[in-house]
């Protein structure tokens, strides 16, 4: 088992080079450095100077790759590439190119997020599982069938649609919660009923569909066959039979996005003025700060693969057949 | 001067010939698909539901449109004296403006609400006396026809009715045409055709009645630059579907030569494709596309001969836009593909033909593409509806797709500012918001139909 | 005697509900019969005949596209049709309990095996606590589990498939019910623990008097275990009487198809004496297992270890043995589907296991196979004419088009169907037709050699003498060489030559086929043997040849 965790997280390695080479690769073909410099000091007429004394700041003076002037190690230490990607390898994240200290900016800004995602998360799980069973008890009838309609209905509305229609509706029009913004600590309650119910209500739709997909696979199965012929009820069978054993795929595929909860949700916060790393790297992103950029690129490769890892884990923990194997 | 059909210059932008390419191609792959008695027994079971058939119609007006929009061409400019040359003006039209019989001519100033006569805010004005006084100013192209605004009520009833007899007698031809072919062929199967019916009637109805109305009013008022709002819903149309097919069909090559690969090959190339697939997942989809997309922006930038007109810059931006989503966005399908052949191959007509000694292309070509046939189709279907949706999402990023095209992503985009005002100006979100959701929600029900005729385990249980 | 009739069904009718492409079937014609207090009951038939749709029908638990269209079904006189739900469900389980085919998943696999076995008593007897945990013990004792204290903690997935049957069939005595329905209770296992199973069930029938309807497809079962038999095709049942007097005289002709295949007598093939055409020396196929940081490879699962036999042109070599023996394994290294890890193979004096792949090509000529499941052998999207032409094009059979074209149709003719069927797809035939359609692909290529790959076990029972008939013909008519890999020792003495058996990847015991079925001398062949529901035994008592 050791061993197994141990592999995986050798193997998560290479992926993050290559995740890191990628990146890096992308936005400096979109940004050279003097470029970069250009955009973060403002002023139309920049002396060469200040171009360079910038980059020298930053260590974006070497060159990309390769630094051909330098022999042995330096080949390669001595570049942008590996002196910006590898102490990521470090967990040190370093200066934004406006000059913040990256790593304080996520300790701080990963709250919210939290606090906004953990809720949604763990309510829309719950409530799409409840509603699940509910309709499968009703297969094959009439509330099925209205059932399946509503949620088709449902996951066809873009997420924009119901932020906008709630942020409208409720916010606005009958002022029952603030439109957006955040308070830290435990005011924060207030703002985040409705991104939270929004990211509830906008899921339920495809994963009540998904979940009774899961349990009808179950109930088909030659195990609760047996049940039934031993005399027990329907709603029985339903809860002891089915239930446990469609948790287990359910549980597993919501288990790899467990870590990816820290990176926010990048619309979400952007609507509802939530103070959390979406929104960080959304403006990021507009103001095309490569520093931060790579560092959540980087962060999120790294919990993405925690989450992979997670999901091998839950399945030894959730399901005898592999855990006494 | 009326301009004939002969004078006009057309122009072929690169989506155009894409679209018209595309089409053409889906439709010669389904008379080949349909060749196969497997096959047809399944799609016959994709279109025996009422519901299939209803949305397949609905994705079908859809996509006419987008079409009718993908002819453009540009009006010549009256000539002046002392020229020789015809020149042509800089906008480029479409098919699809003909049949709106100048919508696009009739701009407003600024915002108007559905139906209304008049600008949504008021402005400085000054009367016959020269006096200032802040009102509504009159629109230029609503209701100009009227002798009094009292009079509206009666007179939009009374063009309803009018464009709605028109729109059923056109709809009577088609249904009727198609009702006395199905008498002469005499198909076999019984198919649900009073759904197909339907569905279409309704559908040249609500056309009918908003193309006729339009022409008087402005049915779902007007935008920030005064543009009709109904217009520009329908204009976004092309934009949608456009996204939802070339995005679709730009994963397919990579997802099916790379998972089929990893499947059937095994050993490194499986390790390889996993390593690739897992890298690119691990990166967060909207930072990928997001420089991308500023990678292309450059690269316009750098070269400004090639993008003369804004309608081409605008045009490549969307094609590139189209790409690079597809090129993110395959490794969901790479996955399923690669699990699937994993499976085709241990069986036993597989192993018949290696103990035949058949090449392994002809064994990829011949045995395992067809049989995983069916997960590219669920998947194509689904992915149409999830970029549709996408487009909304990263044209509020700033990175979707340009903002002079129209689409609806754009016009959400703007919503945001327009709902907070007050008093709040709604109708360009919800006009946005129903024909997405109709698209979308036809495509969602068409895959499910597909998913259930192809995948017997998704069945109702 | 009235009071003897412990289940009696009325004109039952089950009734496939229509669909948008599909119009309603009759699955089930009026059938009736009844079951007499503490006797076994036979239902026989081919699949599609209906027997596990009148089981299910009987606990109305049908899946929801099946609909029970008329009849009745006394239990001790009362209706249970007439019962509502709630008094179904104290019927099912309490008075009428049921055991199914796949023991692998009849059971649910994150529950331990001790509470499910106690689920049945607290539902009906409402037990509780130490009472429970020790009747179910006592219960799973009696089935036969060893050690039950510990085990009744287990889960499904640590026994065995034997053992996961026995605790279905304790889940099934649980309450004491007096009818027990087995659909097929032994068909998924392996023929050792078949007879294991069918003496547990019937030491529990005479120790508690309990009824059994039993369904099954194989008349040596039914001539061991039961008093009366029924026979069903296609819904409805042609024959029903006593067993004497049915294996004595079957009346209806399908009863006598299904009898006709029957080993009969003792005639055996005699062996050839020509020099072997395939030769096996001391062949290994070893998978390597991994485990730690490294993938370090720290053991072998041996499913070949040190096997040798040899084929002569024109002979049958059945190569016998229980699933996991290795015996298939055998056949795809031949074909070089599996890697052979040691060991030599010789085709016609010539050393074939080290050709690379383009020397090996032309060998594929000569040696073909036959696979087991005549559903999954063909690609369904293939015609038949595609399906046999694959290997003639590959390996360069005929010379051109036309010529590939008679030789197909020639083969279909041989083969027992028609030229016109190039034309058709898979699904349009029957297993057994799919079955010559195989046959015909392999033939195509005008092999020396083919290995069968359990040709008949996927086959209905009145099927399989024919298919091996046809096999029999070609071998006289071609002088084709078989590999005939198989479980089912009943089909021996009809076509094979030579047996080998096979044991954990060890060929235990070879030689004639006369030897072997006759005089054993190997134990785990003699209890082979002695496992097959005999009906040789009970055939031969009664003087039926």
């Amino acid at each position: 088992m050791f061993a197994y965790i141990v592999r995986r997280a050798l193997y998560a390695i290479p992926i993050l080079i290559g995740v890191n080479i990628l990146t890096f690769a992308l936005f400096f073909m979109v940004n050279t450095p003097d470029q970069m410099a250009r955009v973060q000091l403002g002023d139309k007429h920049i002396s060469e100077e200040a171009v360079e004394q910038w980059k020298q700041q930053r260590g974006y003076d070497k060159p990309l790759f390769l630094n051909t002037e330098e022999n042995s190690q330096g080949l390669i230490t001595d570049t942008i590439f590996y002196q910006k990607s590898f102490s990521l390898f470090l967990m040190e994240f370093g200066r934004s190119d406006a000059g913040r200290m990256i790593g304080a900016d996520i300790q701080q800004r990963m709250w919210p997020s939290l606090a906004l995602a953990i809720p949604t998360f763990i309510i829309g799980i719950a409530v799409n599982i409840v509603f699940a069973l509910f309709v499968v008890m009703f297969r094959a009838t009439a509330i099925d069938t209205a059932a399946l309609i509503l949620c088709v209905a449902l996951l066809s509305i873009s997420a924009i649609f119901y932020i906008l229609g709630g942020q409208y509706f409720i916010a606005k029009l009958w002022h029952w919660v603030p439109i957006s913004g955040y308070l830290p600590g435990f005011e924060a309650w207030r703002f985040l009923i409705l991104p939270v119910a929004i990211g509830v209500v906008s899921g339920i739709g495809g994963g009540t569909r998904l979940y009774r997909t899961l349990f009808l696979e179950e109930a088909n199965k030659d195990y609760v066959r047996t049940a039934r012929a031993k005399g027990v009820s329907e709603t029985k069978v339903l809860f002891k039979h089915v239930l446990p054993n469609g948790l287990i795929p359910i549980l597993t595929s919501v288990v790899v996005v467990i870590p990816s909860l820290f990176m926010g949700s990048l619309l979400m916060e952007s609507f509802f003025g939530i103070p959390g790393l979406g929104s960080y790297t959304l403006d990021a992103i507009q103001a095309q700060d490569f520093a931060i950029v790579r560092s959540m690129v980087f962060l999120g490769s790294v919990l993405y693969i925690l989450g992979l890892i997670l999901t091998d884990i839950s399945y030894t923990l959730v399901d005898p057949r592999v855990r006494l194997s | 001067m009326s301009i004939s059909i002969l004078d006009v210059k057309p122009v072929f932008l690169f989506s155009d010939i894409l679209i018209y390419i595309l089409v053409a191609s889906l439709g010669l792959f389904f008379y080949q698909l349909m060749r196969n008695p497997l096959s047809r027994a399944r799609w016959r079971g994709v279109f025996q539901s009422a519901a299939g058939m209803a949305a397949f119609v609905v994705i079908c007006f859809y996509v006419l449109v987008a079409l009718l929009d993908s002819i453009h061409y540009r009006e010549p400019l009256p000539i002046l004296e002392n020229q020789t040359e015809v020149h042509y003006s800089q906008e480029i039209r479409s098919a699809l403006d003909l049949i709106f019989v100048g919508v696009h001519k009739r701009s407003e100033k600024t915002y108007s609400s559905p139906f209304s006569l008049q600008l949504f805010t008021k402005e400085n004005m000054q009367d016959e006396n020269d006096n200032l006084y802040r009102d509504y100013p009159m629109l230029k192209h609503a209701g100009q026809h009227l002798s009094s605004p009292a009079e509206q009520g009666q007179d939009v009833v009374n063009k309803s009715l009018l464009a709605l007899l028109v729109g059923l007698l056109i709809s009577a031809v088609f249904v009727g045409s198609h009702m006395l072919w199905r008498k002469i062929k005499k198909p076999t199967t019984e198919l649900p055709w009073w759904s197909a019916y339907l569905t279409a009637t309704v559908l040249v109805l609500a056309g009918s009645w908003a193309i006729g109305l339009s022409q008087y009013y402005h049915i779902a008022g007007t935008n920030i630059v005064g543009v009709d709002v109904f217009y520009q819903s329908i204009k976004a149309i092309r934009t949608g579907v456009l996204i939802g097919t070339l995005a679709t069909l730009l994963t397919l090559p990579i997802a099916i030569v790379l998972g089929i690969s990893a499947g059937y090959f095994r050993g490194w190339v499986d390790d390889a494709v996993q390593y690739i697939y897992t890298t690119l997942s691990s990166i967060p989809g909207i930072l990928l596309i997001a420089a991308s997309v500023l990678l292309i922006d450059v690269y316009i930038e750098l070269h400004p001969e090639s993008f003369s007109l804004g309608a081409v810059r605008a045009d490549f931006k969307f094609l590139a836009l189209c790409f690079i989503l597809g090129m993110t966005s395959w490794t969901g399908l790479c996955r399923l593909l690669r699990a699937e052949t994993l499976k085709v191959s241990q069986l036993d007509y597989v192993q018949a033909a290696h103990a035949f000694g058949v090449s392994n292309l002809r064994v990829i070509f011949k045995h395992i593409l067809p049989n995983v046939t069916h997960i590219i189709l669920i998947a194509m279907v689904l992915d149409f509806s999830v970029f549709v949706l996408a487009e909304a999402v990263l044209s509020y990023i700033g990175v979707g797709v340009d903002p002079s095209m129209a689409s609806w992503g754009n016009m959400i985009n703007e919503a945001r500012s327009e709902l907070s005002r007050d008093p709040v100006v709604w109708w360009p979100v919800l006009s946005a918001f129903v024909l997405m959701f109709v698209l979308v929600l036809a495509a969602n029900v068409f895959s499910d139909r597909v998913r259930d005729a192809f995948d017997p385990r998704f069945g109702k249980g | 005697m009235q009071q003897d009739i412990l289940l009696e069904v009325q004109d039952l009718s089950v009734e496939l509900l229509a669909t948008p492409s599909q119009a309603s079937k009759t699955l089930i014609q009026p059938i009736s019969f009844n079951i007499k207090k503490g006797e076994v009951f036979a239902l026989v038939g081919g699949s599609g005949s209906g027997k596990s749709i009148t089981s299910l029908a009987l606990m109305r638990l049908l899946p929801s596209a099946l609909h029970i269209t008329g009849g009745q079904v006394l239990l001790s006189g009362q209706d249970i049709f007439a019962y509502n739900e709630l008094q179904m469900n104290s019927v099912r389980g309490k008075q009428i309990a049921m055991v199914f085919q796949e023991p692998q998943s009849a059971l649910n696999p994150v529950q331990s095996i001790g509470q499910q076995v106690a689920e049945s008593l607290r539902e009906h007897q409402k037990l509780k606590g130490a009472e429970l945990k020790r009747k179910v013990l006592s219960l799973l004792e009696e089935v036969g589990i060893p050690e039950p204290e510990q085990r009744y903690d287990w889960y499904p997935h640590q026994l065995s498939g034997g053992q996961k049957q026995r605790v279905v069939i304790a889940i099934a005595l649980a309450c004491e019910p007096m009818l027990l329905v087995a659909d097929e209770p032994t068909t998924a296992l392996d023929v050792t623990i078949q007879k294991q199973i069918l003496s547990l069930l019937d030491d529990i029938r005479r120790r508690r008097q309990l009824a059994i309807l039993l369904i099954t497809h194989d008349m040596g079962v039914v001539a061991e275990m039961a008093d009366r038999v029924a026979v069903m095709q296609k819904g409805a049942i042609v024959e029903q009487a006593l067993v004497k007097d049915f294996f004595a005289s079957p009346q209806h002709p399908y009863s006598q198809e299904l009898l006709a295949f029957l080993p009969k007598g003792n005639e055996f093939c005699q062996p050839v004496t020509e020099d072997a055409l395939l030769e096996l020396k001391d062949i290994k196929v070893w998978f390597p297992q991994r485990k730690g940081l490294l993938q370090r490879v720290y053991d072998h699962t041996k499913a070949v270890d040190g096997v040798s036999l040899s084929i002569a042109p024109g002979e049958t070599l059945a190569l016998v043995g229980e699933s996991g023996s290795g015996k298939t394994t055998v056949g795809r290294a031949i074909l070089r589907l599996e890697d052979i890890s040691a060991g030599e193979v010789y085709f016609a004096g010539q050393r074939i296991d080290v050709l690379n792949k383009n020397k090996f090509l032309p060998l594929r000529k000569k040696i073909q196979i036959i696979f087991q499941d005549p559903f999954s052998s063909m690609n369904p999207r293939f015609s038949v004419r595609e399906i046999l032409e694959e290997g003639m094009k590959s390996l360069g059979v005929g010379i051109n088009a036309s010529e590939r074209e008679t030789r197909m149709q020639q083969l279909l003719e041989k083969v027992g169907l028609h030229a016109g069927h190039l034309d058709r797809f898979p699904h349009e035939f029957s297993g057994g037709q799919r079955q010559r359609i195989a046959i015909a692909r392999a033939l195509a290529v005008e092999p020396d050699l083919i290995i069968c790959d359990e040709p008949t076990s996927a086959l209905d029972l009145s099927i399989r003498g024919q298919v091996l008939d046809l096999l029999q013909e070609l071998q006289r008519e071609f002088g084709i060489a078989y590999l005939l890999i198989t479980h089912d020792l009943s089909i021996i003495p009809k076509v094979a030559h030579r047996v080998a058996v096979m044991k954990e990847g060890r060929i235990v015991e070879q030689g004639s086929s006369q030897q072997i079925m006759e005089n054993p001398q190997n134990e785990y062949t003699q209890s082979l043997l002695a496992s097959v529901p005999s009906l040789l035994s009970k055939v031969s008592d009664e003087e039926l040849f």
